[in-house]
């Protein structure tokens, strides 16, 4: 194995680390900000690749331009499903966190089964965008045009997110209320609304993700569960909660995946993910960033 | 001003407020003193919005409050200071007085009574970068007085400000809480400490079991053979 091949997989698998830092980061945001895993969060990822993919089919939009409004029609359905769903599970007098965990579960059936219902089971590909085909080489590696954009995009929207959540009213109140969401209303904030803006704006990072990702993956009903599990290991390591430690998180998840490959078997190149996990679990069960 | 009219709170059938009825005016400190358990913190919930009365009616400025969510309860001019002071714990101090004017936050002087918080309480101007969860005791209680202040209410709830807090500045507290009623300001004020409560008040009701056993002007109150006796240890 020479260094060449070493550090072409090694990008290769930074650039897929920045997108599951982007895939994980709604999670985690939700998560932070109230306690609630979303567990249809990989299914969020695959209406959002069934959103670019009709955007293409029927409007002829390529996906890159099409990220905005996928995560427009993301952040809307988040909120929805806050409103709709989880503020009612949470109103649950006993068990919460398991009426909280069967709403979510639920609503991530329910969604795989209508994907099955209207859109068929069949894998679908978006065969032409402005990308696709493209490489790029810098010093000797070639880096595949759509995934690289993919690591653009990434590193863009946590940029803007660390400006929201640092810099702005809006970011301070979600600070405020992942604190201490029963004291908002004491300075005039209403938690629901930061709540349903919580889940929109963890939905449209989802989403963009989802845009981003249809270009280049087969979209199909079940296509957000492995990608879910990936998210999920994600936020473990880069700490609950901690919007900047899905960014981390992703990168070491994503270059693991790369070094695992280099050394084992494609079909086990997950390995490397789960036994970093499972380290951190033991020695740091926070996780990286973690601040709990 | 504050109008709070047959007050009843229960707590999984608990009565915790029996049907209490208390009237702020403008520019009055009012005390509302009683043991623990004696409803105060129930009552002063309820007016707040942060806990549902079971039956009542809270009129602010001639307003009915029925079915006002909290945060616009705060909007609408009334500041709650609870018990456990509620910062957000490990946002700095200036992030937390800064949150008290969120209301304010499209408009240019949203930071106005900053001056008057730091006037107040200095301590906190020399810990603006800190987090709220390393201040001390009496200093969180500033904090959240200050918190309470830049929403800029004016009806200011109190709830025990002095618990927890070392003697020197209890009395630093009670001092303040005079000079914000000076600013114009309308405050109620629910303590144990009935002696330093009686000493600022203008006038005071007495809970007793979630029952108003006595009320009526702060001297008269503080006169009373039984409250003596019961409360001052005379």
């Amino acid at each position: 194995m020479t260094a060449a091949i070493v550090i072409q997989s090694l990008a290769s698998g930074l650039l897929m680390g920045l997108l599951y830092g982007l895939i994980a980061v709604g999670l985690a945001l939700i998560f932070g900000l109230m306690d609630v895993t979303n567990f249809a969060h990989g299914e969020f990822l695959m209406f959002a690749m069934y959103v670019t993919f009709f955007c293409f089919s029927f409007f002829a939009i390529d996906p890159l331009l099409a990220s905005p409004i996928v995560a427009a029609a993301l952040f809307v359905f988040g909120a929805v499903v806050y409103l709709g769903i989880v503020r009612f599970a949470m109103r649950a007098r006993t068990n919460v966190g398991m009426v909280q965990i069967f709403a979510t579960f639920g609503l991530a059936i329910v969604m795989r089964g209508l994907a099955q219902l209207l859109f068929t089971p069949d894998y679908r590909s978006i065969p032409h965008t402005w990308l696709g085909g493209k490489t790029v080489s810098m010093f000797g590696i070639y880096l595949p045009a759509p995934q690289l954009a993919g690591g653009a995009v990434s590193i863009l929207a946590f940029a803007v997110l660390y400006v929201l959540i640092k810099k702005t009213d809006f970011g301070k109140a979600l600070e405020a209320t992942r604190e201490d969401a029963g004291a908002v209303a004491l300075v005039g904030i209403d938690k629901n609304k930061v709540f349903a803006l919580g889940w929109g704006l963890g939905s449209a990072l989802v989403g963009l993700a989802g845009a981003i990702m249809a270009s280049f993956f087969y979209i199909y009903p079940d296509v957000g569960a492995s990608f879910a599990l990936i998210a999920y290991v994600t936020v473990a390591l880069g700490g609950f909660g901690s919007v900047f430690g899905a960014f981390a998180g992703g990168i070491v998840v994503g270059l693991v995946e790369a070094m695992t490959a280099m050394v084992l078997p494609p079909s086990l190149k997950s390995v490397g993910i789960y036994a970093v996990y499972l380290l951190v679990v033991f020695f740091r069960p926070r996780g990286l960033f973690g601040s709990i | 001003m504050l109008e709070a009219t047959d007050i009843t709170v229960t707590y999984a059938g608990l009565i915790a407020v029996a049907g209490v009825s208390i009237e702020v005016k403008a520019g009055e400190i009012v005390c509302v003193a009683g043991a623990n358990g004696a409803g105060k913190s129930s009552l002063l919930k309820a007016i707040a919005g942060m806990e549902k009365a079971k039956s009542g009616t809270v009129r602010f400025n001639g307003e009915d409050l029925a079915g006002v969510p909290a945060h616009l309860i705060t909007a609408r001019g009334i500041a709650y200071v609870p018990e456990n002071r509620r910062l957000f714990p490990r946002l700095s101090v200036r992030d937390n007085l800064r949150l008290g004017s969120y209301i304010y936050r499209a408009k240019e002087d949203r930071e106005a009574p900053l001056d008057m918080v730091f006037q107040l309480f200095p301590r906190l101007a020399e810990r603006l970068d800190q987090r709220a969860n390393t201040l001390s005791g009496g200093e969180q209680q500033m904090l959240a007085i200050g918190r309470a202040l830049m929403t800029r209410p004016r009806l200011l709830m109190l709830d025990e400000p002095s618990q927890g807090i070392m003697p020197k500045l209890v009395d630093e507290i009670f001092q303040a809480v005079t000079t914000i009623r000076d600013t114009g300001m309308t405050i109620l004020i629910v303590e144990q400490r009935l002696t330093e409560c009686l000493e600022i008040s203008d006038r005071a009701y007495v809970l007793q079991t979630g029952r108003v056993t006595m009320s009526g002007p702060a001297e008269e109150i503080r006169a009373n053979p039984d409250v003596r006796r019961a409360y001052l240890g005379l």
